[in-house]
Parts: structure tokens; C-alpha cells; sequence
């Protein structure tokens, strides 16, 4: 699995949560930046991406990202396993 | 409706956003007002109850109590609460609320004195919130726990944990059921059902303080979900039925009635048989049953005289075995029987008919049941599509009542002069004022009635039992009999008192005994009970709902004047000096007060 396909992945869960056709995701994104990304949303589109690939974050894991890439980073590194 | 059933709990969590604002925007939404309070973080059961109570017809709007805080809010509500005003109250609490389970070092003594504290517990705060708010309330009960530190003895010896719940929950149900005002959700039946594997999920519980995991609260927000629409009279009434591969395995035309299977001698046979006991248990209860099918009459009927038939021809209301298509057989059902086509369930293994049904008519519930019979039954029932309140009296002689309003109507079209056919019927009433054994009936009659209903006010059963026992307020029912048999309670009518005048918030009638003058023995007797207490006059409402629009004109034939009209309402007044203009009927009042 590609970076580029697993960004197109997140990006369509980011689009499904938040409710924006337009939304368009990069690595350096951080909550901050994202309109409707709060903890509540957060939670959803943890889950969903839990859902869709299969895998687990631990709780570790669940704390230690900053933006988007460091997740998408995280997906391609459970992935690969 | 608008969700299709089975529902894909991931797809409804992950495009909740997108759903709730297509569904929010449907006419007709019944507003209701929802406090939440959490013994654990809410917010996402606030989200998935709020598209499952669109999908059913309700807007919600939601208050939430402070994380974890249900105890005080019952006990010391925050003045946005009470400024919120809830219709009802959902406390959403489960396992990991109770405070203390058994320890091992415990005598029985202990552990009864344990078990009273934490039914004392939940008593309080049910009083609480009945003395701040008043409302009705949905009690979680408690799910099984998901560790069990005595292994398989939890279940069995007075300090598990397993039996320590089940001995909670059966003292809640029993508390509950000497109360009008809770009503006690079933989470542990939910939880079993789905697996407590995947109920409880540690990750989401340490992180987010989420009691059961995210898709269990979809799960959970769907039965919730049934449980307010039972409250508020939006569940189903009538579960319309096919009958080839769906009532019985075969196709009665190309079998005959000794090859269908029905009975025992198969799998299919059974299953077949046991939805026919599950459709049989409904009706017993208070659903209605019909017929629709692709079939000539005589066929379809004949299915029925099959030795091992569970159900007969005559456990329907209505019974539509034609070549016409199923849609407008619906409609005709449903015109037959006086309900919406929203309260109409419809079962067929045949997915193109489903689908047809569901595209004519959209507002009719077609759970996609698949077409393997071993399904079918699992299916409607996880649906939670005729979920109630209560079981009245009433709700148990429902389809016996159907069938004796089919008498009376053929009976009707034997005379040429109304007044006659009225006489005949030898029609007797008693109207009294609201008494406890009748409160949840009347209650269940002011959420269901649409048609015959001035105000169209929707009252809880704490509501309505404020209003009997307030000396300011006059109340009544009527309940119609007639040589047919008798159509239960079916009028209610009641106002509060200011000064010399009496406003009637309340006055409905079930469409069952439309045209038989009940509303002219009705105001007869509200004038003698306003007389007694020394009123001048009674003032009327009729609020327009899109529904009502048959008794626009009412208090006028009811000899009531005009005093204002706008788009919005019509006010009308009667003098209790003019007994004598009030419409004559054919109904002899049973309880003492003269006709």
C-alpha cells in the first residue's frame, strides 16, 4: 500500500466525518488548521480509519502523533507489518 | 422511514454528519426535548440517538448533564436544565456505575445491605428528577460485567458479580413497575445480544470514558431510539404480511395446501411455523395483522386451514390476497383499518416487492429481511419497530376490536337512515373522569391520536397524572360499548380552570367510533362537571396540525361561537346557561349521570 493511497483513504474519512466535499488533507495539517476537527470528531475518524484497515492503535500510539502525516506514517508502518 | 434495517453501524458513524443534516430535513418532524444525563461521556450517544430518532420522525434537542454528573442533576438540577424543560430524561448509565460489587471477605447480610444501596441509589435520584422536572424517565438497567475475578462462580455465588447484576436488575424492574414515571431500557439484554466482546471495549473506555463501544451505542441509540417512539405513539401498528415463502415455505397456487411447509416435518417447516407464533405473540399484544399477497383470495385463505397453521384467516385485520400490485393493496390496508401509512411494517422474502413498496410508498417500514426464513424473525425483532411503553388492556383486545368494527360496518350498510342504524346498535358509554387504571390508555391516546384531536397536546403519563389529581383541572374518558362488543376507552377530554372558565387543553377521539354523537355525550357531561364547580363557560381550542383538519369545525357543531380566528388557531366559547343546544345522541351513559 502506497503513501499516496492510504493519504486518499484518510482524506475520504476526513470528508466523511467532517462533512466537507472539499477538504483537502496534507502531511503538515494539525488539528488547529482543520475546521470541525475537535476531540469528539478526532475519535470518529481514529475509529473509522481502525475500521477500514483493520488495525489497532495502542495507547501509546494514539498519543504520540502531532499532524496528519505522522498518522498517516503510523498506518503505513502497522500496515507493512 | 429513512434508515433502511438492518442498519451498517460503521457507514452511520463514520457519515453521521451528512445523514443528520439530509435527515433534519424531512417535514414533519415531531420536536421532542431530551435531557441526557451521563454517568459516562455522552456526547456520541447523543449524536447516533439524534439520527435514529430522525430516521423515526423525531427532532431531537438535547441537553447533557457535566461529564458523569446524573447524580446531581436528579438531586440539584443546573438552572439550564430546568430553564430546558426536558419532555423526558435518559439516564445513561450501566456497569460502570455501580459503585461497589461484592468483596470476598462479605457475609449475605453484606451483600443484601450492598444491593439495597445501590437500588437506594437509583431511588433517589428517580425521585429527584420526578420532584425538579417532573418528566418521564428511561433507566438503563445494567449490563454483565466484563471481568469476572471468581471465573464461572460470578454467576452463581451470592458475591459474583454476574449475579449480583441480575439481582440489580430484576429489584430495578420491580421498582420501576410500582411507578408511572420510569421506564427501564434493557442494556443488558442489548449488550448480550450483540456480545459483551463487543460491547465493552477497554481502549475507548480508559481513553474516553465511552461505557460501551462506539458501535454498541449505535446499537443502543436504535432500541433507545423505538423505546421514545413507543412513548410518543410513532411505532408501528399494523405488520402487514406476505405469505408465499414468508408465512409459509412454497407457493400455496403451485402446491396446495398439503405441500406448503407448515408445522414440523422440516426446517422449513419450523421456521416458518415459529414466525407465524412470533406474528401471533405481536397481535396478542396489541399489533395488528394483515394479509398481502399475490394470490387468489381462495388460495390464500386456504393456506390457513392447513392443520399445523399457527395463525387463521380471522387473526387478520385486514386480508389482501390479489393480482394487484402490493403498493396499492398497502394503501387500501391501511385505508381499511383508519391508520397512517407510517405505522405500517411490511414483510416479504421478495426483495423486488420490498423494493417497490419502499419506493411508492416511502413512508411505509420495510426492513430488508433477506430471503432465508431463518432471518426473518431476528431481524424484525432487532428492528425494535413496535416498541411500548406499557401493555393496557386495551392493547390486548386491539384486534378483536378491529374485527368487530368490520361487523358494524357491514351491519351499517344494511340501513338507509342513519339515525336508525345508530339506534340499533344499542350503544353504551361510561364517562368518568381520569382514574389510575386508566392513565397509561389515555396517555397512549393523546400520543397516537392525529385525526380527531383539537390541540394535538402530547402528554407523558406523569402529565396526565398530574392532571387527575388536580382539583383545577376537569378530566374524562369515554369508553363506547355497543351489541358488537366494546371499543375500549376511546375519548379523552380535560381542561384546567381560571377564574369562571374552562380551557380545554385536551379534547380527542379514536377514529374507531367517529359519527356515533360520543362527542355530544362527551360535552354534556363536561357541562355538567364545569356547572358543579360553578363555571360560566368553557373556552375551545383547535390548533391546525396538518392532521386535524376534520375537526376544524367541531365546537361549532358542537354549539360553540367564534371569538377569535387566526392561521395559527381558532378560540371558541360556549355558555354553561345553553345546556339545552347541545345535539341529541343515540348512547345511553352507563355510570349514573343521565343521558
Amino acid at each position: 500500500m502506497s503513501r499516496e493511497q492510504i493519504n486518499a483513504t484518510v482524506q475520504d474519512i476526513f470528508r466523511d466525518v467532517l462533512d466537507s466535499d472539499t477538504l483537502v488533507i496534507e502531511d503538515s495539517l494539525t488539528a488547529a488548521d482543520v475546521d470541525g476537527w475537535d476531540s469528539l470528531s478526532h475519535i470518529s475518524i481514529v475509529s473509522a480509519i481502525e475500521k477500514h484497515y483493520g488495525i489497532r492503535f495502542t495507547l501509546g500510539e494514539l498519543d504520540s502523533f502531532n499532524d496528519i502525516g505522522d498518522l498517516i506514517g503510523m498506518i503505513e508502518k502497522k500496515l507493512s507489518r | 422511514m429513512t434508515i433502511h434495517f438492518p442498519f451498517d453501524a460503521g457507514d452511520l458513524l463514520r457519515r453521521k454528519k451528512a445523514l443528520k443534516r439530509e435527515w433534519s430535513a424531512r417535514e414533519g418532524l415531531l420536536e421532542k426535548r431530551i435531557a441526557i444525563l451521563g454517568g459516562s461521556t455522552t456526547d456520541e450517544v447523543a449524536n447516533m440517538l439524534e439520527l435514529c430518532l430522525l430516521a423515526r420522525g423525531i427532532k431531537p434537542v438535547f441537553y447533557q448533564s457535566a461529564y458523569g454528573q446524573y447524580v446531581s442533576e436528579a438531586l440539584q438540577p443546573e438552572p439550564a436544565l430546568r430553564n430546558f424543560s426536558p419532555d423526558m430524561v435518559y439516564l445513561h448509565t450501566s456497569a460502570v456505575n455501580i459503585s461497589a460489587y461484592p468483596a470476598i471477605s462479605d457475609t449475605r447480610e453484606q451483600v443484601e445491605t450492598l444491593l439495597e444501596q445501590q437500588l437506594a441509589h437509583f431511588s433517589a435520584v428517580w425521585n429527584g428528577i420526578s420532584q425538579n422536572l417532573g418528566c418521564t424517565m428511561i433507566q438503563n438497567n445494567i449490563e454483565q460485567p466484563w471481568q469476572r475475578p471468581l471465573g464461572n462462580l460470578d454467576g452463581s455465588d451470592y458475591r459474583g458479580r454476574s449475579r449480583f447484576v441480575a439481582r440489580l436488575n430484576e429489584s430495578l424492574a420491580d421498582n420501576a413497575l410500582l411507578r408511572h414515571d420510569v421506564i427501564i431500557h434493557d442494556i443488558h439484554y442489548l449488550a448480550a445480544r450483540i456480545g459483551l466482546d463487543r460491547w465493552f471495549n477497554p481502549r475507548q473506555w480508559y481513553l474516553y470514558k465511552y461505557a460501551m463501544d462506539m458501535e454498541a451505542i449505535v446499537h443502543l441509540a436504535w432500541q433507545l431510539a423505538g423505546v421514545i417512539a413507543g412513548i410518543f405513539g410513532l411505532s408501528g401498528k399494523c405488520l402487514v404480511l406476505d405469505l408465499d415463502n414468508t408465512l409459509w415455505g412454497g407457493v400455496i397456487g403451485d402446491d396446495g395446501i398439503e405441500g406448503i411447509a407448515i408445522g414440523s416435518d422440516s426446517a422449513t417447516s419450523e421456521a416458518h411455523s415459529d414466525l407465524q407464533r412470533y406474528a401471533l405473540a405481536l397481535k396478542e399484544r396489541g399489533v395488528l395483522l394483515a394479509v398481502c399477497s399475490k394470490n387468489d383470495e381462495s388460495n390464500a385463505r386456504a393456506g390457513f386451514l392447513h392443520p399445523a397453521s399457527i395463525l387463521h384467516a380471522d387473526d387478520f385485520g385486514a386480508f389482501a390476497a390479489n393480482w394487484d400490485d402490493k403498493p396499492e393493496n398497502i394503501l387500501r390496508i391501511a385505508k381499511q383499518l383508519n391508520i397512517r401509512t407510517d405505522s405500517l411494517v411490511f414483510l416479504d422474502d421478495n426483495p423486488a416487492e420490498r423494493a417497490l413498496v419502499q419506493q411508492q410508498l416511502p413512508t411505509v417500514t420495510v426492513p430488508d429481511i433477506g430471503s432465508d426464513i431463518t432471518d426473518f424473525i431476528q431481524t424484525l425483532d432487532h428492528a425494535a419497530l413496535f416498541e411500548t411503553p406499557t401493555l393496557s388492556a386495551d392493547d390486548l383486545l386491539r384486534a378483536q376490536q378491529y374485527r368487530e368494527n368490520h361487523e358494524r360496518a357491514s351491519q351499517a350498510s344494511q340501513f338507509t337512515d342513519y339515525d336508525s342504524f345508530l339506534r340499533s346498535l344499542a350503544m353504551q358509554a361510561v364517562i368518568e373522569p381520569f382514574c389510575e387504571k386508566n392513565l397509561e390508555r389515555i396517555t397512549q391516546l393523546t400520543n397516537k391520536t392525529n385525526q380527531f384531536n383539537l390541540t394535538t397536546r402530547r402528554c407523558t403519563l406523569a402529565e396526565i397524572q398530574k392532571m387527575a389529581s388536580d382539583k383545577q383541572c376537569i378530566t374524562l374518558t369515554g369508553r363506547l360499548s355497543d351489541k358488537f362488543g366494546d371499543n375500549g376507552l376511546v375519548s379523552v377530554v380535560a381542561g384546567h380552570i381560571e377564574g369562571h372558565t374552562l380551557h380545554i387543553d385536551l379534547w380527542l377521539m379514536s377514529c374507531r367510533v367517529l359519527k356515533r354523537g360520543l362527542e355530544y355525550a362527551m360535552l354534556s357531561a363536561l357541562c355538567q362537571q364545569a356547572t358543579a364547580k360553578g363555571l360560566d363557560v368553557l373556552q375551545g381550542y383547535f390548533f391546525p396540525s396538518g392532521k386535524n383538519s376534520m375537526v376544524e369545525g367541531l365546537y361549532r357543531d358542537l354549539g360553540f361561537s367564534l371569538l377569535l380566528e387566526d392561521v395559527s388557531q381558532s378560540v371558541w366559547q360556549f355558555q354553561l346557561d345553553n345546556i339545552s343546544s347541545i345535539p341529541a345522541h343515540f348512547i345511553h351513559i352507563n355510570n349514573g349521570n343521565p343521558s
